[in-house]
């Protein structure tokens, strides 16, 4: 038991039932703080329970839940993307452009996805045509894109949008449920099947604990890494939709530091950041703690910038107690 | 190969100031190439910081936060005591940078927590903490002592102090990574750290070491940043760590740790600082900076990951890569 307790840290896939305990413990450890944060909220807040203003809170963490879905099956297989935010500035950009000419909501939907996926089949092509680590490729990337959104915006502004674009990110699909939250919850469930129930799930951890290993297993693992980085330019794209939608109007600066909200929430959420486990219902409840976090420090004016003290301590604290713990009790087994 | 890589950089930036200096004779006057080191001083300092800790097969995304909790510290500190000698102040911007890079290192050194969650987490940490301690307002000039301002300003042989500070780190790290155990030891650590730990170096105490470095060198350049600025203010220096990395992957520094020159560092920060100075010379738009520094980027990344497949340390990976 203790032994199996040492190599814990190193993840060794044919122990599936071992990790898979391992994880949820952090799942439950992490629903505990959510709940403490919701509990805490109720009580210093009375504006906190209200289904109206928990519904305006949910539109601080759907966008970048969104990518982080796709964001998590990326990080699972090894990889990591660090333009999301630069695709939803040149995507945006996109669509405002396609506005201006007088495309339609539906034509601005196709243009926001179609140049999301450009931008993932880029940075999927880079990283797997020469293999050069993603996250270097990248940070390239992420310079390119929102680089081109500089040059054709400049310090200009698209403000018109057309009548019925609006929905995507404003619209309610029922009472106090937006879309935004709908599409959320219904891409949770979608990357959950794909990620946990399907073949192309268990290769995307196959890959992310031994590439070698899973490429003589018959793996095509470069062109599920493409795919990856294609999923996670799609997502970027719906999300640069929805916060266009949302906002109206696109700079060259919008959606700026989304990507290490994105990728603090997926380590948050108990994906590990050298790849191989990880879960989709961690991301989800991440999401929630975060959106929480926000919404909740929010009613009681404290500022943003404030915040960010919150959750960056919280993504280190969330990883060190349990390694301090375990080395604490580790001492004491052996003492 | 190494040296011939960064020779290739190096005609490159002079290839590029030249051409330049071709359309728009100005650009290559001695004041404005002064101007333009100058300039690129503080990036300079900081990638050779980044590329210690990049060698050691880690990754530093705090010092742009670090600049700004230093600066805004060592403002307050010179708009609330201006007798205080400016020297001291320096001494307590590199005291604080230090901490925040010893607390980055030492997570990653024995909780063993990846670095770039470590300073994922700090980034915001150090930030958030920036505007606490500023209260969200910003210092200004002429809160600042006249020479909390004028030091860095200071010219000796026609180099602003700046410039000097800049040539001293070069000049230290050149003698460190080249001719001492611990630079050997940056190499050796993110070569391969098995190999490392046989040999007898710590792995883990090497890369707190690195984080320390490059946590110093970020809060030194606080202060520069606060003085060349004259202002601090908890936004300054938002995004540098991208503009820092950037000049290490240009320079040719692996991000899979163990390869990377100061030359190369040096060349990939003055290759960014020769982009953003010509700009406006040229009459184009400084918007396209970051284009191109995207595309110079993917451009070093994709030459350099020929070469480097062709040392032979993955053999298993050349089957994967086919």
């Amino acid at each position: 038991m203790s032994g199996e307790e040492h190599h814990a840290a190193r993840v060794i896939p044919d122990r599936i039932p071992n990790r898979f305990r391992q994880w949820q413990r952090w799942e439950v450890l992490l629903l505990g703080v959510g709940i403490l944060i919701f509990l805490f909220n109720s009580f210093a807040s009375p504006y906190f329970l209200n289904p109206y203003n928990l519904s305006d809170a949910t539109f601080n963490f759907t966008e970048k839940a969104i990518i982080a879905f796709a964001m998590a099956l990326l990080i699972i297989a090894g990889e990591i993307d660090l333009s999301v935010a630069s695709i939803i500035a040149i995507a945006s950009t996109a669509m405002g452009a396609a506005a201006a000419a007088g495309a339609g909501p539906s034509t601005l939907v196709i243009v926001g996805l179609a140049v999301g996926l450009a931008a993932g089949a880029f940075n999927g092509f880079i990283v797997t045509r020469f293999q050069i680590p993603s996250i270097v490729v990248t940070i390239g990337t992420m310079s390119l894109f929102r680089g081109i959104a500089y040059v054709v915006l400049g310090d200009q502004v698209y403000r018109t949008y057309p009548a019925g674009f609006e929905y995507f990110g404003q619209g309610y699909v029922w009472w106090v449920f937006s879309f935004e939250f709908a599409l959320f919850l219904a891409l949770a469930v979608i990357f959950g099947v794909v990620l946990h129930l399907t073949v192309f799930g268990r290769r995307i951890y196959a890959i992310g604990n031994n590439p070698v290993a899973a490429q003589f297993s018959g793996v095509r693992v470069d062109r599920i890494r493409f795919i990856l980085f294609l999923l996670t330019g799609l997502m970027s794209g719906v999300a640069a939709i929805l916060l266009t939608s949302r906002i109206g109007s696109t700079r060259p600066t919008i959606a700026t530091g989304f990507e290490l909200e994105v990728v603090t929430m997926v380590v948050l959420g108990g994906v590990n950041i050298l790849g191989g486990t990880g879960t989709i219902p961690g991301v989800l409840i991440a999401a929630f703690v975060m959106g929480l976090v926000t919404f909740g420090f929010g009613l009681l004016n404290v500022p943003g910038i404030v915040m960010s003290i919150f959750i960056g301590s919280l993504l280190i604290g969330v990883i060190a107690l349990p390694i301090i713990a375990g080395k604490i009790t580790r001492r004491r087994r052996t003492a | 190969m190494r040296i011939g890589r960064d020779l290739l950089l190096g005609a490159i930036v002079v290839a590029m100031i030249a051409g330049i200096g071709f359309i728009t004779p100005s650009f290559v006057s001695p004041a404005n190439l002064v101007g333009l080191f100058n300039d690129t001083a503080i990036l300079i300092m900081v990638a050779l910081g980044q590329m210690i800790v990049i060698l050691t097969k880690s990754i530093d995304l705090s010092p742009g936060a670090n600049i700004a909790l230093t600066g805004v510290l060592v403002a307050l500190v010179n708009a609330a005591f201006p007798d205080v000698a400016v020297p001291l102040l320096m001494v307590m911007a590199i005291a604080v940078g230090l901490l925040l890079g010893a607390f980055n290192g030492a997570l990653v050194w024995l909780l063993g927590i990846p670095p770039i969650v470590v300073t994922l987490g700090t980034l915001s940490i150090y930030r958030g903490l920036a505007f606490v301690a500023s209260g969200g307002t910003s210092i200004v000039g002429r809160q600042m002592s006249p020479s909390f301002i004028a030091i860095p300003r200071t010219e000796i042989l026609g180099l602003p102090m700046m410039s000097w500070f800049a040539i001293v780190v070069v000049a230290i790290f050149a003698v460190l990574l080249r001719s001492t155990r611990l630079g050997r030891a940056f190499y050796a650590t993110g070569g391969n750290p098995t190999a490392a730990v046989y040999t007898g170096i710590n792995v883990g105490r090497t890369q707190f070491i690195a984080f320390c470095i490059s946590g110093t060198i970020a809060g030194f350049c606080g202060y520069l940043w606060a003085s060349r600025y004259t202002i601090a203010y908890v936004d300054i220096a938002g995004g540098f760590e991208l503009d820092v990395i950037a000049a290490c992957v240009i320079g040719g520094v692996s991000i899979a740790g163990g390869i990377g020159t100061v030359a190369g560092a040096v060349l990939g920060a003055l290759f960014l600082g020769v982009v953003k100075n010509a700009l406006p010379v040229i009459h184009v738009s400084p918007f396209w900076q970051l284009a191109i520094s995207g595309v110079a980027i993917l451009g070093a990344v994709i030459i350099n990951a020929g070469r480097e497949r062709r040392t032979g340390r993955l053999i298993l990976k050349e089957a994967v890569a086919r």
